[in-house]
């Protein structure tokens, strides 16, 4: 089944040959800025989810 | 020295494909490849008994087969096991190493198998037995019993069976102290200096690649469709009930959410040791955004959240083990019917 990998080091992600990579905003806010207000935070985490959920819906890339 | 030899059913001399079923058959002396095993191990060894078994039975029974060998290992008054060598045969290789590994474990007698390197029994079994490298081609089979002779004798004597690339068998995973001229800060400036300049260099801590993967098809109709949450950031329920560790986990756990519109930092926590947990512990949601999610599934953009997410600590975790808990919770989401995964990792 499709998986899309939110990392914010995508190259860990490549290398272990995920083949839907979304980035993440860092690796201890991954879905989530602590710096910004709830509301903004919460439209930031949506964007992220929702670039996931694209590429749940598309066509993978091969790994090599 | 006492050796018991296991081959399938093709060198054996049993047949081939249509014989791949018959259980195991004991003989006594060398059979097939083991006659010229037999040239190859010291003067003072002999091969007492040869197990013969059919590829598909092997792979389907592997725990049966393993008995009968090591009952077989047992009335021989056997010193070693030497496996194959199975080369590509996948079947052949799963059975070996589980012969091979229930016997050094159950016996206490050392036992060594050889295989291609993309035998699957490799990856299941080399940090468990010594596996020889046998390469693809069966016409190296001379070779190949030489260096499984050499490192069984060496194990048998309790003589050191050197690194992997001394005799050639797969890394098992060991660390071990070795004595060095050069300091760390040395050889790493040697390594970047032969890097830059093109030439050829061996790093110390050799990174597992993993191998290439098909991307699976995407999903039709989102809106229809059950999306789990997997994350790898450690996120547990307070209490952390299936004591996921903060690195080197070798447990994950799913965790109900049904009816939550939101996680709670107050019932939640992290374990994981590799990353600053203050921002998940304040709100999980940075790392597990159901709350984002039920939205999405009150639009309609999805179908709906699965009612549980998985959860490990990808920290300092061999890939093995990673692969190993990867499947098992594919598994789990695929008994429950779900179509697509968001997996967060730190």
């Amino acid at each position: 089944m499709p998986v899309a990998h939110v990392t914010a080091i995508p190259s860990v992600a490549k290398s272990v040959g995920s083949t839907r990579i979304v980035l993440g905003e860092g690796i201890v806010n991954l879905l989530g800025n602590a710096d910004l207000a709830t509301d903004e935070e919460r439209k930031l985490r949506r964007e992220i989810v929702l670039r996931a959920l694209e590429a749940l819906a598309t066509a993978g890339a091969a790994t090599s | 020295m006492r050796v018991v030899h296991y081959i399938n059913q093709f060198f054996g001399g049993l047949g081939g494909e249509e014989h791949a079923n018959i259980p195991p058959e004991v003989r006594a002396g060398a059979v097939g490849p083991g006659r010229l095993l037999s040239q190859l191990l010291p003067d003072d060894a002999e091969v007492v008994a040869t197990v013969i078994c059919g590829d598909n039975y092997g792979a389907e029974h592997p725990n049966q087969v393993a008995a009968t060998v090591a009952a077989q290992v047992r009335e021989s008054h056997a010193d070693l096991l030497l496996a194959g060598p199975c080369f590509q045969s996948g079947r052949y290789g799963i059975a070996a190493g589980a012969v091979c590994a229930a016997v050094q474990q159950e016996l206490n007698v050392p036992s060594v198998a050889a295989m291609f390197q993309d035998n699957p029994g490799v990856d299941l079994y080399r940090e468990h037995i010594y596996i020889v490298d046998s390469g693809d081609e069966v016409g190296r089979m001379r070779d190949v019993l030489a260096r499984m002779a050499l490192l069984g004798t060496k194990l048998v004597n309790g003589e050191d069976p050197g690194l992997p690339t001394d005799i050639g068998y797969f890394p098992r995973g060991l660390l071990r102290s070795q004595f060095v001229d050069k300091t760390a800060a040395e050889r790493l400036t040697d390594m970047l200096l032969a890097k830059l300049r093109g030439q050829p260099y061996e790093p110390e801590v050799p990174i597992d690649a993993a191998a290439p993967t098909a991307p699976p098809l995407p999903v039709a109709d989102l809106s229809k469709a059950t999306v789990a949450l997997v994350t790898d950031g450690g996120l547990v329920p307070n209490g952390n009930p299936d004591g996921i560790p903060l690195a080197f986990a070798k447990v994950w756990g799913a965790y109900g959410i049904a009816g939550k519109e939101t996680l709670s930092p107050d019932e939640y926590d992290v374990s994981h040791g590799g990353y600053d947990n203050r921002p998940v512990r304040t709100d999980p949601h940075r790392l597990m955004p159901v709350d984002v999610l039920r939205d999405l599934e009150r639009e309609g953009v999805i179908g709906r959240l699965h009612q549980e997410f998985l959860s490990t600590t990808g920290n300092l975790n061999p890939i093995n083990n990673s692969r190993r808990m990867g499947r098992e919770m594919a598994q789990r989401l695929m008994d429950a019917g779900v179509d697509a995964v968001i997996l967060t990792s730190t």
